[in-house]
């Protein structure tokens, strides 16, 4: 407090809406106001060089580089051109972490958005204790991944977990499926739990979004005999659409880079039938301590999420001229 | 001012109206809303019931935690207490941080008349979003090693704030175009300055915005798993997600002391949920808590 009192008295009465003094002295405070008022975006911007800026640069670089535990003592790495890439897709590992990257993020996508949604519009209509429940669905989202990863696993377990002891009490089903540990069902499983996490952040937004929608359009609707599903194409889905192209983009763009689910409930196993884009990276600098490959992986990953990030920037522009 | 418009405002008009307005009774949906909510909450109770259980690794574990146990909270306490302190020390530095970074950047993009500059720096806080966290953490890596930041706590809450700055910064942002210049300017013909304004009318008002950036800032460090496993390799430098991690990575022949410790880690999030509920659900929609 005492630091900043003694820059207000110095910039004092020439700040702001203070009336100008005549001739030459009237620029320096006003020039010092200026830098005193970019000096509150310096850290911020220092923090994104830092922390965003350098480490996408440095991993642009790592990329072309052999950067292996041997660089850490020597200081050594390598120009290699391309042969990183190379590595990494020439890997078989690869096509399948591209298409499970490719599935995982459909398939969670379409899960989250498709039950969110209902549960949003469900707890449109407001009724008794619908806060209390609207918040407590929240819950699954604001915990630790790992720790809703780590329940999964035993819900999940082939032998004794809750979900197939409940299977095997229905007639009809036979056989208990290896959720985690068959290569078939593995991907589908991590999908599940993925949705089960993104439910709350879709449910809520879109949520937002209808409130948004005034209630005159539902009953101007009403007296052209449009209710129900005629309402909601007709009415909530057109006026929904902003809020539901940001809610696409950013999951497609936060779905792109999970690492937590997969690494808590597979690691990428069974024989590799859960890695993905991610997942591979991190295998390759931090397990097979190839840092150069790894971030190749990683470079590939960021033009994958620039694709969808031209898209999403475009949606907030569109966001301002609404 | 109004270039970038990340986030939508806060309720409209007519959602006010609702909000303040009794809940209509319609038992049917009460029901089918609490049976929902048990679906999406069942794998959260389940982890209580298991932590309840004398032991973990019986062939079926019972439906209700009737043998009611605190073994596995002594064993999770005593193996893991350690690691939660450590959690807990990273995000609360987390905040601490995040706040002190984000909240004059979001005075200054709502307020100060920088321009295009607005656009540009918002522009890269949105793209902050779009760089994977394996990118940073496999460029922050040989860097941390570089300049000895692995296994330190001032590394991991700097890394713990990647989330939460970006985050912060547009949510407080969001809140703060919404306080009238008048008032600001009233301070700055009072005699204050940039600084002063900021800190003695500015934060008071934005108090709401603060709170909210702050919860959030905390469960996302207290949450991060990428860093930890990635910024730490000793065990006496673990955060609680690192301590899950290592004791589901192998086989698991008692569950009652890991499902203790995904309680414990739980905690900070239900405390919130319950405490500060109204926050929660502002950061959720990105909008703005009216005071």
């Amino acid at each position: 407090m005492a630091e900043s009192r003694s820059v207000a008295t110095a910039t004092g009465p020439s700040g702001g809406l203070a009336p100008p003094r005549p001739g030459r002295r009237r620029r320096r405070p006003v020039a010092r106001h200026r830098v005193v008022q970019a000096a509150f975006l310096v850290p911020a911007i220092v923090y994104m060089l830092l922390f965003f800026g350098y480490p996408v640069v440095k991993n642009l670089v790592m990329g072309f580089q052999e950067y292996t535990t041997r660089t850490f003592y020597t200081g050594e790495a390598p120009w290699v051109g391309l042969a990183n890439y190379a590595t990494a897709i020439s890997d078989p590992v690869f096509d399948r972490a591209l298409l499970n990257t490719g599935l995982f993020t459909v398939g969670s996508i379409a899960g989250q958005f498709t039950i969110g949604l209902l549960i949003a519009l469900f707890f449109h209509k407001r009724f008794l204790l619908s806060g209390v429940l609207r918040s407590l669905l929240l819950l699954p989202w604001l915990i630790p991944m790992i720790a809703a990863s780590a329940v999964w696993r035993w819900i999940l377990d082939t032998d004794n977990g809750v979900l197939n002891r409940t299977l095997g009490l229905l007639p009809f089903v036979d056989g208990r499926p290896a959720w985690l540990t068959s290569t078939s069902l593995a991907l589908v499983a991590v999908i599940v739990v993925n949705i089960w996490l993104g439910i709350p952040f879709n449910a809520t937004i879109l949520y937002g979004g209808l409130q948004e929608i005034p209630e005159e359009l539902y009953e101007a609707g009403s007296l052209d005999g449009a209710t129900g599903a005629r309402a909601f194409w007709c009415i909530t889905w057109p006026q929904l659409r902003g809020v539901v192209t940001v809610v696409l983009v950013l999951g497609v763009v936060y779905t792109l880079k999970v690492l937590d689910v997969i690494l808590g409930l597979t690691n990428g196993g069974p024989a590799n039938a859960t890695q993905t884009i991610s997942t591979f990276s991190y295998h390759m600098s931090f397990r097979e301590f190839d840092f150069g490959v790894g971030a190749a992986l990683g470079n590939i990953l960021v033009v994958i999420s620039l694709v969808f990030a031209v898209v999403y920037l475009r949606v907030n522009r569109r966001a301002v001229d609404e | 001012m109004t270039a970038v418009p990340i986030t939508r405002r806060a309720p409209t008009r007519v959602a006010r109206r609702a909000a303040t307005s009794r809940p209509p009774r319609r038992l049917g949906h009460t029901i089918l809303g609490v049976v929902i909510i048990a679906i999406m909450l069942f794998p959260l109770y389940w982890m209580l019931n298991v932590s309840l259980q004398p032991a973990g690794n019986a062939a079926a574990t019972p439906w209700l935690p009737f043998d009611f146990s605190l073994r596995g909270y002594e064993t999770a306490i005593a193996e893991q207490g350690g690691n939660l302190l450590t959690s807990l020390i990273v995000s609360l530095g987390a905040v601490v941080l995040s706040l002190a970074i984000a909240a004059p950047a979001a005075y200054a993009l709502a307020h100060f008349r920088f321009g295009t500059w607005v656009s540009v720096l918002l522009f890269a806080v949105l793209t902050t979003q779009m760089v994977p966290g394996i990118v940073v953490a496999n460029a922050l890596y040989s860097a941390y090693s570089d300049l000895g930041l692995l296994n330190t706590y001032g590394g991991l809450i700097l890394a713990d704030s990647a989330a939460g700055i970006p985050f912060s910064i547009i949510l407080m942002r969001a809140f703060m175009m919404g306080i009238p210049a008048s008032i600001i300017e009233a301070a700055y013909v009072d005699g204050a300055g940039p600084i002063r304004a900021f800190l003695a009318v500015v934060l008071p008002i934005s108090r709401n915005a603060l709170i909210t950036s702050a919860l959030f800032t905390f469960l996302f460090a207290w949450g991060d798993f990428l860093f930890a496993l990635t910024l730490t390799t000793t065990e006496s430098m673990r955060p609680i997600t690192l301590g899950l991690y290592s004791y589901i990575g192998g086989f698991v022949n008692d569950w009652s002391p890991v499902m203790a410790t995904a309680v414990l880690s739980s905690l900070p999030a239900i405390a919130l949920l319950i405490v500060a509920q109204r926050y929660v659900a502002a950061g959720v929609t990105g909008g703005a808590v009216k005071s």
